[in-house]
Parts: C-alpha cells; sequence; structure tokens
C-alpha cells in the first residue's frame, strides 16, 4: 500500500493555502457576479493568518489541518468560515493518530468531511454549492480504491471528479445560499464555493501524488 | 462614493473601537474583539438577548444594545456573518443562568454559525433557543416562507424579545413572543442606489438611473421587478401592495409602522414617504398604534427603504410599550 508520513504531510496544508491566496481576486471577482464580492477576500484572511502559524511551528499534516480548520471556525465566519473550518478539522481529526496517510486514512478523512459538510449546510447534489464538487470527487476516490487501483490513480480521479462537479454548477439554478435569492438569474456562473473547493481538492491531489 | 475611512480592511475595528467609546456608559467591549455587551449584562434573573450578523447595517446590530433590548452581539464582517465563536462568546457575555434567546435574519451563514455556536454553549451548559427573523416577503412565496430573509422586522423582534426578557419572563416565554412577533411582521424593501463593499471597491449590482427595484434585499438580492422611479406616494402604494395581503392585515387591526432608510435616502424623503403609508392605512381602517421612521437598519450607502408592520395584539403591545434605552431606538 501506498503512503506517505503525516509528518512531512504539513506542505499539503500549505500548497493549498498557497492556492487559495493566489485566486483571492478571481473567487472575489466571480462571487461578485452572484453574491457579494467578498469570498477571496475572507477565505484569503483565514488561509494567511492560518500559514502564520502553520509556519511558526513543528506541524504535521493533521496538526496544520487542524490550526487552519480552527481559524476558519473562529475568526473568519460567514459561510465559507464554518464550512471549510469543519472540513479541515474532519480531515485532521480522522488523520491525527495515523503515521503513514494511506488510501484507507485518507477516504476515511474526505468522507467525515464531506459528511461534516452535509450536516452544516444542509446543501444536496443539484444546489449549486460546493457540495457539487466534493460530493463525485470523493465517491470517485472510493469507486477506483475498490476497483483495486493505487492511491495516486484514486488520487488523479478524485481531481477530475471535482472539476467536473465544478463545471456542473454553471448550468444550475443556485438553491442554497446568498445566490438562490437569484433563482433563474444565477445560472450561467459557476458556484464561487465550488470552484473554490476543486481549487482545495485539486491541490490536495497533486501534493499528495508528488510525495507518493 | 468618497469615503471616510482608514485602511478598508480595517473598517469593522476600526468602527468598534469608535462605537464603543461613543457609548462608553451603556457599552463593554468583551475579551472577543468582535463581541460587544450592554455594560449590565449579565443582567441577574433575565433570560440574554442575544443577536448577531454581518456589519454595514447601522444602527443593526450593535446599536440595538442596551435596556431592554439586546444584551451582546456577535459582529461579522461587512455583509458576512460572524464567526461561531463570537455567537458563542456573545451567549457568554449574556447568560445570567436563565439562557439564552438569540434572535437573528435567516442568512446562511448565520444559520450555520448560530448552530456551531449552539453546541459550543451547550458543552458550557449554557441553554440557547433561537428564533430566526424572516419578515422580508419578496424574498420567497408564502409556501416557502420560512426560507425568507429577516430585514427591519428584526429591530421589532429585539424590542418584543427584550421587554419579555426585563418582564421575568422564561426562555421559552421571550422565544414564544419573539416568534410571535416576527410572524406577525412584514416586510418589503426598495432600491434606488446600489453599494459597495470597500474592500471590494466596486458595487456588485446596479440600480439603472431613473429606476428602482422593488423587493430588493439588504445585500443587492435582486427583488420581484425593477419599474420607473415612482413618487412617494405613489411607492406607498407600491410597497404596501407587497405588504398587506401577505398575512393579511385588515381593517380594525392595530399595527407598529417602521419605515427605515437603506443608508443614502435622506430622513426627510422618509416622512414624504410615511404620511402617504399612514393615509392609506387610514382610508383601510388599518390603525397606527405606534411608528417608527428613521435609519434603523441600513444597508452601507444603499438608497432606498425598507417598510414593516407588524400587527398587534395585547401581548405585543405591552412590549412595544416598555420603554428602552440604546443607540438605534431609546424610548421614554
Amino acid at each position: 500500500m501506498a503512503s506517505f508520513s503525516n509528518k512531512n504531510g504539513v506542505i499539503i496544508t500549505l500548497d493549498l493555502i498557497d492556492i487559495i491566496n493566489a485566486n483571492k481576486q478571481y473567487l472575489s471577482d466571480l462571487d461578485g457576479l452572484i453574491g457579494d464580492g467578498d469570498h477571496g477576500i475572507n477565505m484569503s484572511k483565514g488561509f494567511s493568518k492560518a500559514k502564520k502559524l502553520i509556519d511558526e511551528t513543528q506541524d504535521n499534516l493533521s496538526s496544520s489541518l487542524k490550526i487552519l480548520g480552527t481559524i476558519l471556525i473562529d475568526e473568519i465566519g460567514g459561510s465559507m468560515g464554518p464550512i471549510y473550518g469543519s472540513m479541515f478539522l474532519a480531515f485532521a481529526r480522522n488523520s491525527k493518530k495515523h503515521e503513514l496517510i494511506d488510501e484507507k486514512v485518507f477516504s476515511e478523512m474526505i468522507n467525515n468531511g464531506l459528511e461534516k459538510i452535509v450536516s452544516l449546510g444542509e446543501a444536496k447534489v443539484g444546489d449549486k454549492t460546493l457540495v457539487d464538487t466534493i460530493t463525485p470527487a470523493v465517491r470517485a476516490f472510493d469507486e477506483v480504491i475498490a476497483k483495486g487501483e493505487s492511491f495516486a490513480t484514486a488520487l488523479e480521479m478524485m481531481k477530475i471528479a471535482a472539476e467536473k462537479g465544478r463545471d456542473s454548477t454553471k448550468d444550475m439554478v443556485a438553491k442554497k445560499g446568498r445566490a438562490s435569492r437569484l433563482g433563474e438569474r444565477s445560472k450561467g456562473v459557476l458556484d464561487t464555493g465550488a470552484v473554490s473547493c476543486c481549487l482545495i481538492l485539486t491541490s490536495i491531489s497533486e501534493s499528495m501524488n508528488k510525495m507518493l | 462614493m468618497q469615503r471616510i475611512i482608514n485602511e478598508p480592511q480595517n473598517i469593522v475595528d476600526d468602527m468598534i473601537k469608535g462605537f464603543s467609546k461613543a457609548h462608553s456608559q451603556t457599552i463593554s467591549t468583551t475579551s472577543n474583539p468582535r463581541v460587544l455587551k450592554y455594560s449590565r449584562a449579565p443582567v441577574r434573573g433575565k433570560v440574554g438577548i442575544v443577536t448577531g450578523g454581518g456589519s454595514g447595517h447601522k444602527p443593526a446590530f450593535i446599536g440595538y444594545i442596551g435596556k431592554n433590548l439586546c444584551d451582546a452581539v456577535a459582529i461579522g464582517e461587512i455583509f458576512s456573518s460572524p464567526p461561531a465563536k463570537a455567537f458563542f462568546h456573545a451567549f457568554k457575555a449574556a447568560d445570567s443562568g436563565k439562557g439564552v434567546a438569540c434572535l437573528y435574519g435567516n442568512y446562511a451563514g448565520d444559520n450555520m454559525n448560530v448552530k456551531m455556536a449552539i453546541e459550543m454553549a451547550e458543552d458550557e451548559g449554557i441553554e440557547v433557543k433561537t428564533v430566526i427573523a424572516n419578515d422580508d416577503v419578496p424574498s420567497a412565496p408564502k409556501d416557502q416562507i420560512n426560507k425568507r430573509r429577516g430585514v427591519a422586522g428584526e429591530v421589532l423582534m429585539w424590542k418584543v424579545g427584550g421587554a419579555k426578557a426585563t418582564m421575568g419572563g422564561s426562555l421559552d416565554d421571550v422565544i414564544t413572543i419573539a416568534q410571535k412577533a416576527i410572524d406577525n411582521t412584514r416586510s418589503v424593501g426598495v432600491g434606488t442606489d446600489p453599494c459597495t463593499i470597500p474592500e471590494v471597491g466596486h458595487p456588485n449590482f446596479t440600480i439603472e438611473e431613473g429606476k428602482m427595484e422593488v423587493g430588493i434585499g439588504h445585500h443587492g438580492e435582486p427583488g420581484i421587478k425593477v419599474v420607473p422611479l415612482q413618487t412617494a406616494d405613489e411607492l406607498a402604494q407600491t410597497m404596501l401592495d407587497v405588504i398587506l395581503p401577505d398575512i393579511p392585515f385588515n381593517s380594525g387591526d392595530e399595527v407598529v409602522v417602521l419605515l427605515s432608510g437603506l443608508g443614502a435616502t435622506p430622513v426627510m424623503e422618509l416622512y414624504i414617504l410615511y404620511s402617504k403609508v399612514a393615509e392609506i392605512l387610514n382610508e383601510k381602517g388599518i390603525n397606527v398604534y405606534r411608528s417608527y421612521v428613521g435609519d434603523y437598519f441600513t444597508s452601507l450607502e444603499m438608497g432606498g427603504v425598507t417598510l414593516t408592520l407588524m400587527k398587534l395584539d395585547s401581548e405585543l403591545k405591552e412590549c412595544i410599550d416598555m420603554p428602552c434605552e440604546s443607540m438605534g431606538l431609546t424610548q421614554l
């Protein structure tokens, strides 16, 4: 079974923070089309703060994800703070007892993360939210593993499923969140949460694959 | 828009500093910089009243901290829900042991953060119950009433809930009457000009010159229709036509009217509009028991107004009549 060490995994968290910060303006502009226009700004505030703390401590994957999740929940607020905060805390909780992260541990991380997002936001696939990105991504990962494929292949397929899920939000009518007030007018634009979630899952997939 | 600010990313913190200095007799800071409380909170033997929400709505939300109103408020970024931790700390600041009524508006972020904060409070043995305001008629059809947003009707919900708490009501009493208050309250907004989140730098919705948007939300959420700019008299009729049939309000009813500017509309114009609102209500045999006209719940420099009506019974009247004291609402 392929795996990487939890200790070296801190780079995975740092990479995804960099990706979100690099896309701050893009996410805000996208959000401005059918939302408030502050998605990138608020995300970046929390992610930057977490990066500082993670840089200062000797972290592994689990503890760095815990720092990130805690800051998002405690200090960022909005909708994205609790949603991504809970997701990262679920990732942290399900990996912290493992020195080595293999496909079984990773599957538990993302399944529990998905569960937390759904129970908190009460969104379903088709509502034009980040659930449309993460649900097929998690499903794809598990299916590929069940077929006996490698951890690396499953990560690659997870990424592809996340991208497809993100793109599926374009023609949806928003049913949750602020964009849902727009009804039909929310069609034709990607959901910002689905986009940022895809950035995160893609970054995780690529960083992990480099370590396998 | 030319602004009087320092760094755009610090406007919320800078505003909190100024607010707590200006109202130091009634407002106290707490260990959480995003939570302000009534200086006497927790008030012994009284159910705590908490609210919270994004910033940019002055006097909401912190302007309603005070005597017989809210005990503590969680403060978010501009138009963005406060973190769960801030709601939790507000619960702690307000709780005297009799529990906390969290009276807030129906927005996705607030719903999630309050939900998480309640879990944190449970772990510390603080009992919290909620009422979620949904007074904004145009935000969803009547058969999906629980999807409607909360807008200026929240002020009346805090007024009623705060009064009941002072009268010695239990947590369940306060929740029941705050729910009754919002169930009997209807609002509609009209926008004439958009607003800009300073850090974003440009408006994220537009209202054309010569047009107005009926049913617009407090964050520019689209309304029912865009129409040519109406006179105040025409607009009074347009707004009442949205609100009155919804409960419905009938001849013989007694109501509270709250007419709030959205930030840029001069208070003078609110009175011009109010005159016709009162006239139409009078013609319909609806008795205005009390009226509030002014900037009670704004959206930065958005142009426009929110009209709110609450249908009264004797219990709600008693609560509306109770004196209160805060920056946003003082009643002798």
